[in-house]
């Protein structure tokens, strides 16, 4: 079942453009054909079982490893032609922690900050509104190794962020978090993405995360199965929820939760 | 990309490579004691057995803990290179890597920063060991102290692109033991770091070559060399030879479209 995006955003310049990518790890197909848009002020859900493709999506588009079919743009710019210099307007939230542990939270940002060229002062700016918004100023010259698992997401969130980037990738970034703290940094991700016009790509298996109005890509095998604004997959799959939508896209049971 | 953003970058790297060295005291103990015991301990023994006879650079007979101090020094950078090298798959394991690898700077002039930033750390045990030795009694050139830094440099690049180019082929932390001790053993013990190669060849031709082809070899005498303020050709040329080798096989092994990090940076999902 394949859904087709809506024509409203066709006017609208994406800020992360995935066309025709393959990928194969030796003969499995981890990615099979997959395009996809990302907008400026919009959340893309990328929804998917374990085992999708979606880490491997997410690795393509930073460029820890190249596509070798198909054409990734992020901000205009190709990834395979522009090489590095298309990194420049990402930010990212790997799934795996990605923090130093033995370094202090202000060290952590410092040292990114670095990397992306920001002034000393500059970073330090940046990284005390990112870490204000986030409700972690406080604990900025603590370690790393002292922070609980929902601390440490949000300082990479406040990380991804300290350099304002055009488009944020989040490869499921709750994934073993308490729902309060799950809830907060959804919320945040959604206002954040609203406020700064920034594009999200947000990589999940949890329904929750996704609100009606975000764009969302279903994958499942590889393939992109269903797309569109989450609540119109719901409708036009005939379920409830987007549990219930889900199901019946990748081939599940879920006729309890179809309405009638 | 402005040229303040490669500095930026550049100081941002050495920076978090010296704060973490700094921050692991064992670390530097680790890397002192090892040569210590030999200077202290295996030189003492054997510098009654063993008489070192005038052969370039010296001009004079010296003892054998003075012949033994170039080798230690390379090992310790032999050691430290293995260590960043063993850092670097521990950021891979661990997920650090990846903000490096993503930053919009040309790979290899992130790796060749995180080299240069394992260097300095070699170099501050180096000078850390001379200072110990000299209170131990071991005396070289004065001038030698300064001069043999360039040398120091160079060598510290070469074992570190090693390591380097090491960490690209190893897949999990826990292979990381075996593949030291297969490389740093056999170079350190198949070279001229603690007998000359004329007394190697008088006792076997075939380890003699062995030490001859050896890198390690080369990187000894040559700061064998600048701590008595002469020049080795061939050990120059050698050495900054293998590191532009080891150097250029860890970008490409690191270059995205390769396949080795392909396997490793990312287990499919």
């Amino acid at each position: 079942m394949q859904k087709e995006a809506p024509s409203d955003g066709s006017d609208r310049v994406p800020v992360l453009s995935v066309k025709d990518v393959s990928y194969w790890y030796g003969s499995k197909h981890a990615l099979d054909d997959v395009s996809f848009d990302v907008y400026p002020g919009k959340v893309t859900a990328l929804l998917g079982p374990n085992g999708a493709g979606k880490t491997t999506l997410f690795s393509l588009i930073t460029r820890l490893f190249d596509a070798p079919t198909g054409r990734i743009e992020i901000d205009g710019r190709s990834a395979s032609e522009s090489g590095f210099k298309a990194l420049g307007p990402l930010g990212v939230v790997f799934q795996q922690p990605t923090l130093d542990l033995d370094l202090t939270v202000r060290q952590n940002l410092r040292y990114f900050a670095a990397l992306r060229g920001l002034k000393r002062k500059e970073a330090d700016e940046r990284m005390n509104r990112a870490l204000d918004a986030l409700d972690m100023k406080e604990r900025i010259a603590e370690k790393v190794r002292s922070l609980n698992g929902g601390h440490r997401r949000r300082v990479e969130i406040a990380r991804a962020l300290l350099h304002g980037p055009k488009l944020l990738l989040l490869d499921e970034p709750t994934i073993g978090l308490d729902d309060p703290t799950r809830s907060a940094i959804v919320r945040h991700i959604h206002a954040l993405a609203r406020s700064d016009n920034i594009g999200v790509l947000w990589a999940t298996h949890l329904f929750d995360e996704i609100e009606p109005d975000d764009d969302l890509l279903v994958l499942d095998r590889g393939r992109i199965v269903a797309r569109g604004e989450a609540k119109e997959v719901v409708a036009e799959t005939g379920a409830k929820t987007l549990g219930g939508a889900f199901k019946l896209l990748i081939g599940g049971d879920a006729e309890e939760d179809v309405a009638a | 990309m402005s040229f303040m953003h490669y500095l930026r970058a550049f100081y941002g790297i050495v920076w978090r490579e010296l704060l973490r060295f700094l921050q692991q005291r064992e670390r530097l103990l680790a890397a002192l004691v090892r040569p210590l015991i030999w200077l202290i301990i295996f030189a003492a023994g054997f510098r009654a057995a063993l008489g070192i006879s005038i052969i370039p650079p010296y001009e004079t007979y010296i003892t054998y803990d003075v012949y033994i101090t170039p080798g230690l020094l390379a090992m310790i950078q032999l050691f430290q290179g293995m260590q960043s090298s063993l850092s670097m798959v521990y950021d891979r394991e661990m997920g650090s890597m990846r903000v490096l690898l993503t930053t919009p700077l040309p790979r290899w002039f992130l790796l060749v920063s995180r080299l240069f930033a394992g260097v300095l750390v070699s170099l501050a045990q180096v000078y850390t060991f001379l200072l110990v030795a000299w209170l131990c009694g071991v005396e070289l050139p004065v001038w030698g102290y300064l001069v043999a830094l360039p040398a120091l440099v160079l060598t510290g690049m070469m074992f570190g692109a090693l390591g380097m180019l090491l960490s690209s082929t190893i897949k999990q932390l826990e292979n990381f033991a075996g593949i030291m001790n297969f490389v740093i053993f056999p170079m350190f013990f198949a070279s001229s770091a603690l007998y000359p190669l004329w007394k190697m060849r008088e006792g076997s031709l075939t380890l003699y070559y062995v030490c001859l082809y050896n890198p390690f070899t080369w990187a000894v005498e040559l700061i064998r060399f600048a701590f008595y303020m002469k020049m080795n050709w061939e050990a120059l040329g050698i050495v900054a030879g293998c590191t532009l080798v080891f150097l250029a096989l860890s970008v490409w092994a690191y270059d995205p479209s390769r396949g080795i990090q392909q396997r490793k940076v990312a287990a499919p999902a």
